[in-house]
């Protein structure tokens, strides 16, 4: 499964050396066999994790350093190169994939994360400019089991659709509420202006952080 | 009982997706899985002479594939054989794959095919559609005789011409093109897993490059991050390199583009030039119409046989006319191949025709309303191909819902060639209209070979799962699906779930493609539930005690049903003639523009729709696929730009390729009319690509009217805008 928690190895997934299972693989895999028991996994389209762990390895086997970021108000350590991203180490370092890589290059918002409250994409950050800054991804919005009020306002007003977009669209709303509070309609345009979704959700969008807001100065 | 179809489910993905949960396939977990990529051409026609390796790279760090290593055919299976997987002596367009290598991280995988030079040596490209003279299909339309029309006109009838371009567009599903494949196990079965929006589609292609029955491969969707399109023949690419790489690497690898090499090498939306000759009658009746439609479908033949088939038989609009001829040809040139892109081939057409009706209604003094609903076609009428429609037909109701919201039939438009009006904010208003409509399904007698197959099965647990082919790529088929299975089997959604769209686990439904999945593919899933509620009866008890009583009594908790065709249904391929669609949906556009004098930006800022759509299963979620399908058709007519120089795509990164933000997205306001179509799941008919259709005309025609210049090609950037500024300038 994918962890936010600990894990007892550190060294990116690219550096470890076979393993592989691929029984690990055909017990995500075999939820939909015929007339088998469906479990909570197993919508179309859907989330089925294997247990194995994640091997994307964009960080290099060269010139590691472990460094330590403080993600979601944990310390977590990740060995990283110099020139790796915060966007990298955040999804093949410490297994957080909720933050999307869609550019790389700063043009689509759709990996955004706050670091020290601040909206920031995390593909044009160095991994090794954020140690000693508080970082906070989609994984941390949620507390247990209750999402976010910007995630519960994003559900209820249908403001998705592939969902590709989303977590980097929600954690700039959720930084644009942070700043204005109840911001005006143009100002969500505006604060929301560098994150894209071709299927062309925005409308849905405003209408969900504008609830949100509304929620919390209730 | 009907409660869900018609309400607001939810769809069950949200809250994985907006918590950052839900598994992509870059998310995916796979241990040791090496990273493949491609080693592709950088010239857009050549002869491959050799591949030259640089010295110092240490080879056994990677594995690397050639044609020769392709196992089956060396063959990308569709719907001609002309493409290959992998290209052996000659290249025919830039970014056409070579080699593929694999690695095991992207370092190593970048350095490696850095160190691999195709050495090609160029031969003349043909880069300009429009002058390209290899045919790749070609497609007829005749009704009437309109050749006899146009030699001996009615007294008072008048002939129109004019040329109408539309260029390429960027799918630009925001996830791109990504797989993991792994290696054949101990029975032989090949298993991919991706982004996608056919499984089906891939397996076949696996079976084809791999020599070995479909059923040894094995195809299962992820969570996919959009596709419109861009994912129904594309990622059978993919996967087939992936798989190649997993065999010879004996280990799974995984490819993920860059969002620099989708744009890249990616197919697009076909480049189109169509021609009108339309003779009017001084009321405005359309005598007779001659089309000519051209489109690029560049380097090899993909989907454009049936691109440009659609494009054809939506050539002549939603309009009667009782003469008609209408000829379509889509030809090779060197550029990226062309493919499937939401509403495959209309949006070109529904742009000329619409802008050709404009053009008639200002030459004849008629209001470009009145003349679209004088001409419109009615229940009884023939379409081109001689398709009477006798059912479900909204285009009355469409047109008046758009003229009561705006008034859009009582706005004086502004004449071209008409000063450009003065304005103290610097920026002008205009007002555009469209008017259109879109074949749900598969053309002709598609669906008809296709035979798509729906189960629905009983769970242990008294559950019902939905299983078929077809895929959640965002425009919300799980919740469609659970919506109609629960109103055709009498339970709650809690107890309906839709299986992963895995093909050795569910029968094959048919692509994800056409506007076929909700209407087509509904239309089987809710008859075999009826069946599935007929045989467990309607005894006392919730549906699950109901279900599980059966299953224990040992009742047979599974029905499969295969699409049939409505009766009635004609269709002549050869000769074009008959019901080319099963049924239509109808749609009207105003588009409100704001242009800067300035800068010549456009700003589209209100877009009033009213769409007939059969039957909204979920309203909401129609209300989404209408509004975003017609922010892309925005996009398209005005900002998104996708142009070559050497047939190398310019706009290779977000930075350039540009797509409506949020301050772009105008606000929206739509209609929804419900024509009930009697075969389609509870009336629904298709609605995916409908809203591509007429946002393009709309604008341009808005513009037209803002600035008082003939707007003739998609995207009417500012560059274009000046340019018929000045144009006009110099001959007034
Ligand atoms: S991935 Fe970082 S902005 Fe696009
Ligand atoms: S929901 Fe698909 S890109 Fe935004």
């Amino acid at each position: 499964m994918q962890t936010d928690g600990p894990a007892p190895d550190r060294t990116p997934a690219s550096r470890r050396s076979g393993g592989f299972s691929r029984r690990s693989f055909l017990k995500g895999a075999s939820i939909a066999a015929v007339g088998g028991p469906a479990g909570a996994a197993a919508t179309a389209g859907g989330a089925i994790l294997t247990d194995a762990p994640r091997d994307t390895g964009t960080i290099p086997a060269g010139q590691l350093r472990e460094i330590a970021l403080r993600v979601n108000g944990v310390e977590r350590r990740v060995a990283v190169e110099t020139r790796t991203t915060l966007l990298d180490a955040l999804r093949d370092g410490l297994d957080l994939t909720g933050t999307k890589k869609v550019c790389d290059r700063g043009a689509c918002g759709a990996c955004t994360v706050l670091v020290d409250g601040q909206p920031t994409n995390s593909c044009l950050m160095l991994a090794h400019d954020a140690v000693g800054r508080e970082i906070t991804t989609i994984e941390g919005l949620a507390s247990d089991a209750a999402l976010h009020p910007v995630q519960q306002a994003f559900v209820e007003h249908d403001a998705l659709q592939c969902g590709f977009c989303t977590p980097g669209f929600v954690m700039s709303a959720v930084a644009c509420l942070g700043k204005h509070g109840k911001p005006s309609p143009a100002t969500l345009r505006h604060e929301l202006a560098g994150n894209i979704c071709r299927c062309g959700t925005y409308g849905r969008i405003f209408a969900a952080v504008q609830d949100a807001a509304g929620r919390a100065g209730r | 009982m009907s409660a869900c179809v018609g309400s607001d489910l939810g769809r069950p993905d949200g809250p994985a997706k907006v918590s950052g949960r839900a598994v992509y396939v870059a998310d995916l977990a796979v241990a040791g899985a090496w990273h493949g990529g491609a080693v592709r051409s950088t010239i857009a026609h050549g002869r491959v002479l050799r591949i030259e390796r640089k010295p110092g790279f240490d080879w056994r760090r990677v594995v690397v594939v050639g044609p020769g290593d392709v196992p089956g055919d060396n063959v990308q299976e569709l719907l001609s054989d002309d493409q290959p997987i992998l290209a052996e002596r000659v290249v025919r367009h830039v970014g056409e794959p070579l080699l593929l290598v694999a690695a095991p991280d992207l370092p190593t995988l970048e350095a490696a095919l850095a160190a691999l030079r195709p050495i090609v040596e160029p031969l003349p490209a043909e880069l300009d559609f429009e002058s390209a003279t290899r045919v790749l299909h070609e497609v007829s339309i005749d009704k009437g005789d309109p050749g006899a029309r146009f030699d001996s006109p009615p007294p008072g009838a008048r002939l129109f011409e004019g040329t109408w371009r539309t260029d390429s567009q960027e799918q630009l599903y925001v996830e791109p093109q990504g797989c993991v494949a792994w290696p054949a196990d101990a029975d032989g079965t090949v298993v991919v897993r991706g982004s996608m929006q056919c499984p089906h589609y891939v397996r076949k292609a696996l079976a084809r490059c791999f020599g070995i029955a479909p059923e040894r491969a094995r195809v299962v969707q992820l969570t996919t991050g959009g596709g419109f399109g861009g994912k129904e023949e594309y990622p059978s690419v993919v996967a087939c390199h992936a798989a190649l790489l997993a065999r010879a690497a004996g280990r799974p690898v995984r490819i993920v583009y860059d969002r620099h090499e989708d744009l890249l090498v990616t197919p697009k939306r076909h480049p189109s030039r169509v021609h009108h000759r339309t003779l009017v009658a001084a009321d405005g009746t359309l005598l007779a119409m001659d089309v000519d439609v051209l489109l690029d479908g560049g380097a090899y033949t993909t989907l454009s046989p049936v691109v440009l088939s659609r494009a054809c038989l939506h050539a002549s609009g939603p309009y009667r006319c009782e003469h008609v001829a209408i000829r379509g040809r889509v030809v090779a040139t060197n550029h990226v191949p062309s493919g499937a892109f939401r509403g495959f081939g209309a949006p070109q057409t529904c742009f000329a025709i619409e802008r050709q009706m404009d053009r008639i209604a200002r030459a004849l003094d008629l209001h470009p309303f009145a003349l679209r609903r004088h001409n419109a076609l009615r229940l009884g009428d023939a379409t081109a191909t001689g398709q009477v429609l006798h059912d479900s037909v909204g285009s009355l109701a469409v047109l008046d819902a758009v003229a009561a919201r705006t008034g859009i039939d009582r706005h004086r438009w502004c004449a071209p060639a008409m000063a450009v009006p003065s304005s103290n904010s610097g920026r002008v208003r205009g007002l555009g209209m469209s008017f259109f409509f879109h074949g749900a399904g598969f053309t002709g007698s598609g669906e008809e070979l296709l035979k798509g197959r729906v189960a629905i099965r009983l769970l242990p647990d008294g559950r019902a799962e939905v299983a078929a082919g077809s895929t959640e790529i965002g425009q919300g088929t799980t919740t469609v699906f659970t919506a109609i299975a629960a109103d055709a089997l009498g339970c709650d959604p809690g107890d309906v779930v839709v299986a992963v769209p895995d093909t050795a686990a569910v029968p094959d439904s048919g692509p994800t493609v056409a506007s076929r999945t909700c209407m087509v593919v509904g239309s089987v899933l809710a008859s075999a539930c009826r069946e599935l509620a007929a045989r467990i009866g309607g005894a006392a008890g919730d549906f699950r005690s109901r279900a599980r009583a059966w299953l224990a009594a040992g009742g047979d908790g599974i029905v499969e049903h295969v699409y049939g065709s409505p009766p009635g249904l004609v269709w002549d391929q050869a000769t074009y003639r008959g019901d080319a669609y099963p049924c239509y949906g109808w749609a009207a556009d105003v588009a409100e523009v704001e242009v800067d004098l300035d800068t010549l930006e456009v700003d589209v800022v209100r877009l009033t729709t009213a769409v007939d759509v059969g039957k909204a299963i979920q309203p909401r979620l129609v209300e989404g696929q209408i509004t975003g399908g017609a922010l892309q058709a925005i996009g398209w007519a005005q900002c998104e730009v996708v142009s070559s120089r050497d047939g190398r795509v310019q706009q290779d990164r977000l930075a350039t390729c540009i797509v409506p933000t949020t301050k772009d997205a105008p606000r929206f306001d739509v209609t929804i009319v419900e024509q009930p179509y009697a075969h389609g799941p509870f009336g629904a008919k298709g609605v995916g690509e409908l809203p591509m259709d007429g946002g393009a005309p709309a604008v341009l025609a808005a513009i037209e009217d803002a600035l008082g210049v003939p707007a003739d090609r998609v995207p009417a950037t500012p560059e274009r805008l000046l340019a018929l500024l000045e144009q006009r300038e110099r001959t007034s």
